[in-house]
């Protein structure tokens, strides 16, 4: 398109510059706080099957946070990162894509892995780096990834999957596959370079990808104003020439109908979408960060009253979905299960000295050989220094 | 003298600097008003105002090129990475920029006020992406200075020297030791040289050098080969651009043996620099090959990080084979 072809609009004779707030940007909301939907709003696609999966998914990632976090404070895992309070914009967005769809998540999605299926001891073992780790005990806990669910291993370095997901969408449209990638990224990874990057690419070439930000509000310490001017990350999505929508990330209705809008656009314009979730981090970033020392209470309780699960919960309730019985029961009998798989993981084995050298290339050089074999008859050696594995070595 | 940790001593001389000159300013993710995620800058914000310590938005290239820009203004930016391994994204900033303003304007602008802090290392559980040492990248560019401490005084002593600096400095802080080394530090000011290697041990035997937090684990070493009755000269090499030839050269010069560690991968880390010019300066007086003792040539692991570990049971090995050579 040659720069004539651009829309004048309206022409003014006077330097009138506009900014990002005054250009209105509407926020889909579908379900209210007590469980009612609003008047006259567009539901998605759900019967009580899904609503029932959906709604044991965001109570499984609930349990399982909260179980973790307790974990890591006896000391028993080193490291967990919650998704409390944002669960809905994770498990909500999974729910509107199908099985074969390319999920590349940025860390606080795990939602999304959940409702595909990874299962408790498949976490568990991630979480204990033990020698079930699908990841082989090389990442810190929660980065997860599964080829078999679609679900890109996390890479920590922020923002570095958005150009990718532009690149996988690229490559599924071009084999002419009925699948879509969605990206999911919080609003502080969205000032890096690659999300500039990757929107670009995918709006200039077409990709069918969902950029999916999550944003909570916070990045570590850094409330979102003084992340960005503008007006959210959604003003981008419209800057880049992507098709984009900004929703309630906390109103579980609202996030699937925005994403099962977004694939079907997808496949069938083979172009990308911007969805910005608006929701709040409740939790601290990460099991080493302090939120009182950056924010009031006041303002988390206010976020509290927006709990997207409760909020399902009365909704289906009031279908006659659900029961209060069948509530408890479901928190009690996972509060269990989860206890038991930690037990579980964490007695399991550490990886073997030979996962070292592993998977660096496709398959060992010899100088990689040659040091393995250095560190094995070092270790034999002093045994009593690397009890992890000085007892199994071959 | 006061009792400080490594973390305080940074914030003093951050401290020190803001107080002596108005231009200097303390920039990155989460520095602000949290103090930054291991509280390097904590006070600063609230001593010198937001305008001059402040959070940026998350993203790498832009506190560098943002730096690049204030420092060819004339101010004094210390920018901070949050860790090391996220300072990928800034590589071209400080590579093609940083270290190449001076030399490409024929010193008509240059960066030289630049400071950039970032923490770095490993022996922390943090995986691959938390525990780099990337200061061989940065060696392989000429016109930047690179500098590790390996306490607290000398981490107070070379960050104000790095500030003061007329040239882009790297300033590389071990965070394994962060909250872990504790030591006498003077509350006024005071400098250590750049580009001078410290030694920290005279000894007759063997040569044994180190920077950063690896230093820990050469001196652990050298104890247990003193026990042995092996006599270890222990250097602290501190700068890695430009470095000190010199002292090392004289010192394996007397002793005749040369046991190096590094964190990062043994393959092109600045281990093999050092081997290399070592070699050539005193290829006579050797009694056996140059050792150099370092990680695996993977990327960092997680579970298996004590076996992946340089520590101190390798260098030890490495210093009597050098003895039986
Ligand atoms: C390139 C890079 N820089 C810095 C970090 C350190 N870091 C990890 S998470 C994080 C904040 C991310 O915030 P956001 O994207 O908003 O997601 P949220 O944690 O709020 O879900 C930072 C700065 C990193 N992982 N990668």
């Amino acid at each position: 398109m040659s720069t004539e072809q651009y829309n004048e609009g309206l022409v003014t004779h006077h330097p009138a510059f506009i900014d990002g707030h005054s250009v209105d940007i509407p926020t889909l909301k579908i379900l209210q706080q007590d469980g009612t939907v609003y008047e006259g709003a567009e539901l998605p696609d759900i019967d009580q099957a899904l609503a029932e999966r959906i709604y044991k998914t965001l109570v499984f990632h609930r349990v399982l946070d909260e179980r973790m976090i307790a974990a890591q404070r006896q000391g028993r895992v080193s490291f967990y990162m919650a998704a409390l309070g944002e669960e809905a914009a994770s498990v909500g967005s999974a729910a509107g894509l199908a099985d074969q769809d390319m999920i590349m998540a940025q860390y606080r999605e795990q939602g999304a892995l959940m409702y595909r299926g990874f299962t408790l001891d498949q976490f568990m073992n991630q979480l204990f780096s033990n020698e079930q780790d699908l990841g082989k005990g090389r990442q810190m806990p929660i980065h997860y990834g599964s080829n078999e669910l679609n679900y890109m291993t996390i890479s920590s370095p922020l923002g570095t999957q958005i150009p990718q997901a532009a690149g996988y969408a690229y490559g599924q449209k071009m084999q002419g596959k009925d699948a879509v990638t969605i990206c999911y990224f919080g609003e502080g990874a969205a000032s890096e370079g690659d999300f500039h990057a990757g929107l670009n690419m995918a709006a200039v070439h077409q990709a069918p990808v969902i950029f999916f930000c999550r944003n909570n509000g916070y990045a570590i310490s850094t409330p979102a104003e003084e992340q960005f001017a503008g007006n959210g990350i959604a003003s981008r999505g419209v800057g880049y020439g992507i098709k984009t929508l900004r929703i309630d990330g906390n109103d579980i209705l609202a996030v699937l109908k925005a994403t099962q809008e977004a694939r079907k656009y997808c496949i069938e314009e083979g172009k990308p979408v911007v969805i910005e979730a608006m929701s709040y981090r409740l939790g601290a970033h990460s099991t080493s960060d302090d939120p009182t020392g950056y924010r009031t209470k006041e303002e988390e309780e206010k976020w509290q009253a927006h709990d997207p699960i409760l909020r399902m919960k009365q909704w289906m309730l009031n279908q006659s979905w659900w029961t209060e019985e069948q509530d408890s029961e479901i928190f009690e009998q996972l509060r269990e299960d989860v206890l038991a798989a930690l037990k579980v993981a964490e007695k399991i084995d550490k990886p073997a000295l030979e996962d070292l050298v592993s998977d660096v290339y496709d398959q060992v050089p010899e100088m990689l050989e040659q040091q393995l074999n250095e560190l094995k008859a070092h270790i034999k050696k002093y045994p009593d220094a690397y009890p992890v594995t000085s007892g199994r070595i071959k | 003298m006061a009792q400080m940790n490594l973390l305080q001593a940074i914030n003093n001389a951050l401290d020190i600097a803001m107080a002596e000159d108005d231009s200097t300013l303390c920039f990155g993710e989460d520095v602000g008003y949290f103090g930054g995620v291991f509280r390097a800058t904590s006070g600063l914000q609230e001593k010198y105002g937001k305008a001059r310590c402040f959070n940026t938005p998350l993203v790498e290239q832009g506190i560098l090129g943002f730096a690049n820009g204030l420092a060819a203004q004339g101010s004094r930016p210390i920018a901070e990475i949050q860790f090391a391994d996220y300072i990928f994204p800034a590589f071209d900033q400080i590579v093609n920029e940083s270290a190449k303003f001076r030399y490409r304007s024929g010193n008509e602008f240059d960066v030289g006020r630049l400071t950039i802090r970032t923490p770095y290392g490993g022996g922390i559980h943090g995986g691959l992406y938390h525990s780099q040492s990337p200061e061989a990248y940065f060696a392989h560019t000429p016109g930047l200075k690179i500098v590790v401490p390996r306490n607290p005084y000398q981490a107070k002593g070379l960050l104000l020297a790095a500030i003061r600096d007329d040239n882009p400095v790297l300033f590389f802080e071990p965070k394994r030791l962060y909250r872990a080394a504790v030591g006498e530090v003077p509350e006024e000011d005071y400098q250590l040289p750049l580009g001078k290697a410290e030694i920290v041990k005279q000894g007759s035997d063997v040569t044994l050098l180190a920077w950063g937090a690896q230093m820990e684990i050469i001196e652990k070493a050298a104890d247990m080969a003193e026990a042995d009755g092996i006599s270890c000269e222990v250097i602290d090499l501190r700068s890695i651009l430009p470095w000190d030839v010199e002292t090392i050269a004289n010192s394996v010069r007397k002793t005749g043996r040369f046991v190096i560690s590094q964190e990062a991968p043994l393959t092109a880390g600045f281990a093999s620099e050092i081997a290399a010019t070592i070699q050539q300066e005193c290829f006579l007086h050797l009694e056996s090959p140059i050792a150099r003792v370092c990680g695996l040539d993977t990327p960092y692991p997680l579970a298996l990080e004590k076996e992946y570990q340089a520590d101190h049971l390798k260098v030890y090995e490495a210093i009597k084979r050098s003895m039986d050579y």
